[in-house]
């Protein structure tokens, strides 16, 4: 449990997909211009890598690892198709995110007008797609990658509207000519990444 | 057939603006804000930069030349994962040949490699560009944005390597202070805030050049 834990505020603080790793910058930066729209695109965000990170890792574990098919048969126990998989992960995510999105569509008619062109958008942001990689690359469990998937998704959600909140704010500013807009939304972007190095070294 | 070979090779006015465009006028990264997901966490190095300059060039014009092969026969309501699944398989090819060439560097790149799937410079282009132009000019879009996008990865990487560590290439350039020298290593320099500083400035140079550039927000 105490892992779990740590685990979860390692990857909602200290290692921030948007603020440590850059992972989910295009969406970061494009869509940080109004806190409600951020709220929108974080939750989605949210929702979409915490149901695909664990999947991803089932479909690991069970289909493309050195061995994963003796389930199937003994003759499969050499077979190696972890080669295969970006391309079956980024289908998994855009298959998800089809599902996701027909299914909110059903359910949940006013967060889906909500939520609106951002769905769709979630296929292609990095954030998701890396932390199912960097499922793999520290061999999570299933456990450990949900903890791992929704934590990313919040530490997302949280740097977008903290953003968001800012560049609201700095429209009463003078900002030198040259650095309006997308400039000074970097710098402000490197100086909340180095706020968010000081929670380095936490551990529960 | 009797064509003069100086002119295939030479490309036309079209052609050149379609290559050079990205590099300063157009850039994908200091503009269309396209693809700096997977970039600046590369750029500690600038080997790993050059490196992942050459893979997402290499592969932002393979799959704008097999998308604008293909953009004839592509269903528009499947486009995406059409794109997606020829960007996909190309991103593994060049994963592939990484890791057979250049073991060490790929082993640094990690996940990155494979991050350049979700490169909005790809997916971008081949929507944008790809989807309505011919097979030769798509490949020079791509090579163009690929070179637009290596050159600021290539600047990010060369400062950060220089200050940061002092060195280039790994090859120590100023002697640092703890070895007896003069030079006192900018930590920031390593750290992933130094990235966005960077960006920032070249945004900044590049627009105070170029004001029409320059957005408001």
């Amino acid at each position: 449990m105490e892992d779990l834990m740590s685990l979860a505020v390692k990857a909602i603080f200290v290692e921030n997909m948007a603020l440590a790793f850059f992972l989910g910058m295009c969406s970061f930066l494009a869509v940080s211009k109004k806190v409600e729209t951020a709220i929108g695109l974080g939750a989605a965000v949210v929702f979409v890598v915490g149901l695909c990170t664990p999947l991803s890792n089932l479909v690991y574990n069970y289909v493309l690892k050195e061995g994963a098919l003796t389930w199937l048969s003994e003759d499969f126990a050499t077979v190696d198709l972890s080669f295969l998989n970006f391309l079956c992960f980024i289908g998994l995510i855009a298959a998800t995110v089809q599902v996701v999105e027909m299914a909110i569509d059903k359910f949940a008619p006013a967060l889906y007008s909500a939520l609106g062109v951002f769905l769709p958008l979630i296929a292609v942001n990095c954030a998701i797609l890396g932390s199912a990689l960097f499922m793999v690359e520290r061999d999570y469990t299933l456990v450990e990658s949900t903890v791992f998937g929704v934590g990313s998704g919040l530490g997302f959600m949280l740097a977008i509207i903290a953003l968001a909140a800012i560049r609201e704010k700095m429209r009463y500013s003078n900002v030198p000519q040259g650095l309006r807009g997308l400039g000074i939304t970097f710098i402000i972007t490197g100086l909340m990444a180095l706020g968010f190095m000081s929670f380095a070294g936490i551990q529960l | 057939m009797n064509e003069d070979p100086k002119k295939v090779l030479l490309m036309n006015e079209e052609q050149k603006k379609v290559l050079l465009d990205p590099l300063f006028d157009n850039n994908p990264i200091a503009l269309q804000v396209l693809g700096i997901c997977s970039a600046l966490a590369v750029t500690t190095k600038l080997e790993t930069a050059l490196v992942m300059a050459l893979a997402v060039t290499v592969v932002v014009a393979l799959s704008n030349l097999s998308v604008s092969l293909l953009r004839n026969y592509i269903p528009p309501s499947i486009r995406i994962i059409v794109q997606l699944t020829i960007i996909a398989s190309l991103v593994i090819v060049t994963d592939q040949v990484l890791k057979a060439f250049v073991f060490e560097t790929s082993k640094k790149l990690s996940v990155f490699v494979g991050l350049i799937i979700t490169n909005c410079i790809v997916m971008g282009r081949a929507e944008a560009f790809a989807m309505q132009n011919g097979p030769k000019e798509s490949f020079i879009d791509g090579i163009g944005n690929g070179l637009g996008y290596g050159l600021v990865l290539i600047v990010v990487g060369f400062f950060r390597e220089l200050l940061g560590s002092g060195s280039l290439f790994g090859y120590q350039v100023f002697s640092l202070a703890n070895e007896g020298g003069w030079y006192q290593p900018n930590g920031l320099f390593v750290l992933s805030p130094a990235a966005f500083f960077l960006i920032a400035m070249i945004i900044w140079a590049l627009r105070t050049w170029k004001p029409e550039q320059v957005t408001e927000d």
